[in-house]
This record gives C-alpha cells, structure tokens and sequence, in this order.
C-alpha cells in the first residue's frame, strides 16, 4: 500500500465516521420527526440546517466522499471496500464516546461480525 | 429503554430505503468514475481537470441523487435512533448485492465472498436486537 493510499484511507474512516457524528448530533438535536409527510420531513432538514454541526459534518462527509472516489479511482473496488470496513468500528466507538449510546456486548459483537464479514465479502 | 414496536418498524424501513438508494448510488457512481478515469493528485491543475470531469459526468450526478435520497433517509432515522445501531445495519447492502449476483445474474460467488456473507448478516441479525434507541429522546 503506498502512503497516498493510506492516507486517504485514513481521511475516508476518521472524516467520514466524524462527520456522520456530527450530523448525528445535529438530528438529535431538533428531535425525532414523527411523521414522513415531505412538508414536515422539509422543516426538519431545514431545522437541521440552521446548525452549525450539520455543516461541519457535511463538510467531512464531502471531504471523505472524494476521497473515496480517488480512491476507487487508483484501486480496485475489491480494496477499498474492505480497507474502509474499519469505519464500522471507529464509528461504534465515536458513538460510545462522543454521542454517549449505550453499547451492549451483543451490540459490540454486531458492530465486529459486520466490520470482518464486509472486509471478506469484498476481498474474497 | 425497550424500543416500542412502531418505533422498530419505521427504524428498519427507512434502513431498507438506504440500502436500496445508497447500493444503487454505488453502482451508477463506479460506472461514472470509470468513465472519468485515474484522477491525478500530480498538481492542482490535474486534480482541478480531474474534478471538472468528474462533475460534468452524468451517471455520477444520478449516483448523487441516490445518494441525496439515502441522505434525506439516514438523517430522519438518526433523530431518533442510535448512530451505533444504524450505520452496521445498514451494512445490510454489502451481503444484498452478491447475492443478487448469484441469484440474478448468475454471477460466481467464491466461498469467501459468502462467508463474508454470512457474517454481515450475523452481524446485522445482532445489532437487531439491540434497541434501536438508547438515549434519550433529544
């Protein structure tokens, strides 16, 4: 693996799994939208919008969203899936520690079956 | 907290939504980036043109609009459900598609790839059973 690959590897998993925190927190924020009415799903977004989380997260998201398309483009797709598989992990420990969830032991062995059998499905 | 019924039920339909438009994003995004080709990071102007093309490339703009629809899906369920319960569900995507391979196309799936399989859906079948919600309402 040369060092551009690596690191943008590491700015795919780290921005983002950061940034899906943020827009996270960004939701729990306004609250739960309870009905899917586009008026109401339109308010919420627009809600959703006014803070400053949700742009940071969008920003990191984007951020890693290119990065994922160079990427793709450099190596194939039986790589880059499998290598980013560890965005699985970082994010359950994002959302344990920064979005204060409960994580239990079942769904630790979930968030870890998932991570190994995404890295398989895709190297294999 | 125990997670209500409807509360379950609307958590894993919008997760079948994202699935459906985020693997379909994939697809129509991988055909345009190929037609786009190896981006160049050499120098501004390289990654500038490679950007240009990748911008003006039309299966990428439909790939961006599955992915707006699995965005506007993702962001409602998050109001109310876990981040830790949603993104490994989700992963439900990556063991749908071999096997739509097998099963539609045809396809070879090598042992390895449905091992992969197989613990993708273990995984999700766990993280199911968890509560979908364990914080509290915001």
């Amino acid at each position: 693996m040369t060092m551009r690959t690596a690191l943008f590897l590491a700015i795919v998993v780290f921005s983002g799994t950061g940034g899906e925190i943020c827009a996270t927190h960004a939701m729990k924020q306004i609250g739960e939208v309870k009905s899917f009415a586009p008026r109401v799903v339109l308010a919420a977004l627009g809600r959703a919008f006014r803070l400053g989380w949700m742009w940071l997260g969008i920003g990191l998201m984007a951020l890693s969203f290119y990065s994922f398309l160079a990427l793709l483009s450099w190596n194939p797709v039986s790589f880059v899936i499998p290598a980013t598989a560890l965005s699985y992990a970082v994010g359950a420990l994002g959302a344990k520690f920064l979005l204060g969830e409960r994580i239990n032991g079942v769904r630790w062995i979930g968030v870890l079956l998932v991570c190994f059998g995404v890295a398989l499905a895709w190297a294999g | 907290m125990p997670a209500t019924k409807s509360l379950r039920r609307k958590t894993n339909f919008l997760i079948v939504l994202m699935v459906a438009f985020s693997s379909l994003g994939d697809i129509l995004l991988s055909k345009g980036m190929k037609q786009v080709g190896s981006v160049s990071v050499a120098s501004p102007a390289s990654l500038g043109m490679a950007f240009l093309h990748t911008v003006t490339n039309g299966l990428v703009w439909l790939g961006i609009g599955s992915f707006l629809v699995f965005f506007v899906c993702y962001m409602l369920v998050l109001s109310w459900a876990d981040y830790s319960y949603v993104m490994p569900a989700s992963a439900v995507g990556y063991a749908v598609v071999p096997f739509l391979g097998y099963i539609v196309l045809g396809e070879v799936v090598t042992s390895t790839r449905w091992a992969g399989v197989a613990f993708i859906c273990l995984g999700v079948m766990l993280v199911g059973r968890t509560s979908p919600r364990t914080t509290e309402p915001g």
